[in-house]
């Protein structure tokens, strides 16, 4: 990967300095620069990110093709057989991508900032000039931009082997679904899963994500209790002294996706519908959306404000 | 322009005074050591003094309020706390692109020559290296930034007597010149003696004792009196007294040379030797830390 402003080196007279003492050299670098290189750290630090992603496609691929081999006994119709190599891997690997990224979100966000005091490692990187600010935002950014952007990529590579490699079963076998296979509404498909990704995942969800940072950010030890028990004690305080159940309520329609979201993986077979600007614009209007983004930009301050604070522990 | 200016510099946690209204003034191209028992507060006024604390009180680094600026102010600041801060997980190539990616005043090429005179891989991460090379590496990526205030709290701790003499040379012979500024503690006060040229003793938040070598070896001297000149001797008002191989060993303040040597023989004593005398008398509970 190259720098996405290398050429971008500030001037050095570009910020004079006010006390008129010596300037030693390019005084700042600029902020799409740190930002850069602080995702890149989180990409090292944390591999699994894209490594597990990897991995489970790799598994799922494996057992598309185990069962495009022994194809049960019981094939009758052609379409019957089109299900079975290519429809349902296709939803299975949906099901399972979609799994494995919820999955490293949540192991990620608590990890975050919890991590890099555990190991001390903090002291190294507030010695360099980087603001908590930027740092923080960085690592907000890994859930809700660059994990649903690997989970994406890693899914239409996933069926796009699985679409090459059936065509050529069907051909070989001789089914007549290979006419319905060429028609297979995998763009849709694909459309309606970036849309789902980056609606429901990345910007609806986007309070959760900020609520694991700030955990991560300012508990000590065991930040995965810290991020659920304080939350289920308040459901179940709730559900004693007022009988009612309105948290849970919300919490579950925020899990829900909210206005406009796509259900995925599909409930049935596909063919599955591009998402519409019907649906993106009934999700923008959502004040869901705005309020939980608004939650969100909260959450990552506090957690900006409790890392300026925090050492190592 | 001061590097560090400070001035009633407070910071209680709790109920424990760790920093009890200190002032502090260091001046461009000087090595001052912070010199002090475990708790007198050392970390502390470094913590502060690299906007890691807040603090009360009225404290500048090159201009700059830390707390309110830190990640501006580490742009003319490097920093080594100690050997295990580097993460364990980075790779010592990562290392190199970070910072080169984030610091404005990295020379890379500089700190691939340090790199260079060592056993370091490139692709090593940081828990595969020995102690004295984590340090090595922390120490090439620092001298490699064009800082002017250097701050090194316990910098070779758990270092074995090698290491530690590697470090403090290059410090010296590759880093430091007139324009930069070096701030450090250690509990390793013998091997930094020839280092400094100021240092502090801080003891219970307070600063007991600040001098410049080059007073420090007028104020002070130490005598290995003759026996029969020891009643003289204590006439001249000691500040400490103590016995080496059954011989009385004296420490004085602003005694006067000429005095002193018809005494027996005159030198000028350890830092120390000092310490213990100046936190003995100030505190009693001395911990022996300058040793």
């Amino acid at each position: 990967m190259a720098t996405p402003d290398s050429t971008a080196m500030p001037d050095p007279s570009s910020e004079p300095q006010a006390d008129g003492s010596p300037v030693f050299g390019p005084a700042a670098v600029s902020p799409a620069r740190l930002f850069y290189w602080s995702v890149r750290r989180e990409l090292w630090e944390n591999r699994f990110l894209y490594i597990v992603p990897l991995i489970v496609a790799a598994v799922v691929l494996f057992g598309f093709a185990v069962g495009a081999a022994h194809p049960p006994h019981t094939r009758a119709a052609g379409s019957a057989f089109a299900n079975h190599v290519a429809v349902t891997p296709l939803n299975f690997a949906v099901f399972a991508l979609m799994l494995t990224y919820v999955i490293l979100t949540l192991i990620y966000c608590l990890g975050a900032l919890h991590n890099e005091r555990s190991d001390r490692g903090i002291l190294f990187w507030k010695s360099l000039p980087v603001s908590d600010a930027t740092t923080v935002i960085a690592k907000a950014s890994i859930p809700i931009v660059i994990l649903p952007l690997i989970t994406f990529v890693v899914l239409v590579v996933t069926q796009g082997i699985m679409l090459l490699a059936g065509r050529v079963a069907l051909l070989e076998n001789g089914a007549g679904g290979a006419a319905s296979w060429v028609q297979a509404p995998i763009f849709p498909l694909w459309a309606a899963m970036l849309y789902h990704l980056l609606t429901v995942h990345a910007l609806y969800y986007a309070p959760i994500y900020g609520w694991l940072l700030l955990v991560s950010a300012w508990a000590r030890r065991a930040p995965i209790l810290w991020a659920t028990l304080p939350v289920a004690a308040l459901l179940i305080i709730e559900k004693l002294v007022f009988n009612s159940s309105a948290l849970a309520h919300m919490l579950l329609s925020r899990l829900g996706g909210g206005p406009g979201a796509i259900e995925y993986p599909p409930p049935g077979n596909m063919p599955i519908e591009a998402p519409t600007l019907a649906n993106l614009g009934a999700f923008l209007a959502s004040p869901g959306l705005w309020i939980g983004l608004a939650v969100c930009a909260l959450f990552l301050a506090a957690a900006v404000r409790v890392r300026r604070y925090q050492g190592p522990i | 322009m001061s590097v560090i200016e400070a001035t009633g510099l407070r910071k209680v946690f709790g109920t424990t005074v760790a920093l009890d209204g200190i002032d502090l003034r260091v001046e461009p191209g000087r090595v001052l050591g912070l010199i002090g028992p475990n708790g007198a507060g050392k970390s502390t006024a470094i913590n502060a003094i690299l906007g890691l604390t807040p603090h009360l009180g009225e404290l500048r680094v090159l201009g700059r309020d830390p707390w309110a600026a830190r990640d501006r102010l580490m742009r003319d600041v490097a920093f080594i706390a100690d050997v295990a801060v580097l993460p364990r997980w980075l790779r010592v190539w990562q290392a190199l692109d970070y910072v080169a990616g984030v610091h404005p005043r990295f020379d890379r090429a500089k700190a691939e020559g340090f790199i260079g005179r060592t056993n370091i891989g490139r692709n090593s991460r940081v828990r595969e290296l020995s102690k004295g090379m984590v340090t090595q590496l922390h120490l090439a990526l620092v001298m490699a930034i064009d800082a002017r205030l250097l701050v090194l709290d316990e910098p070779t701790l758990g270092l074995d007597i090698l290491f530690r003499k590697q470090f403090y040379d290059a410090l010296l012979n590759d880093y430091f010149d007139r324009s930069r500024t070096i701030l450090l503690t250690t509990h390793q006060v013998e091997e930094i003696q020839n280092v400094l040229t100021d240092f502090m003793f801080i003891h219970r938040g307070r600063i007991v004792l600040s001098c410049s070598m080059e007073d420090f070896e007028a104020r002070y001297a130490e005598v290995t009196v003759h026996p029969e000149r020891l009643a003289a001797a204590r006439g001249l008002k000691p500040i400490q007294e103590r016995q080496v191989f059954g011989r009385s060993t004296l420490l004085f303040e602003r005694a006067d040379r000429g005095q002193l040597q018809q005494l027996g023989d005159v030198r000028t004593p350890s830092i120390a030797d000092v310490f213990v005398a100046v936190i003995g008398n100030a505190g009693g509970a001395s911990q022996a830390g300058g040793r």
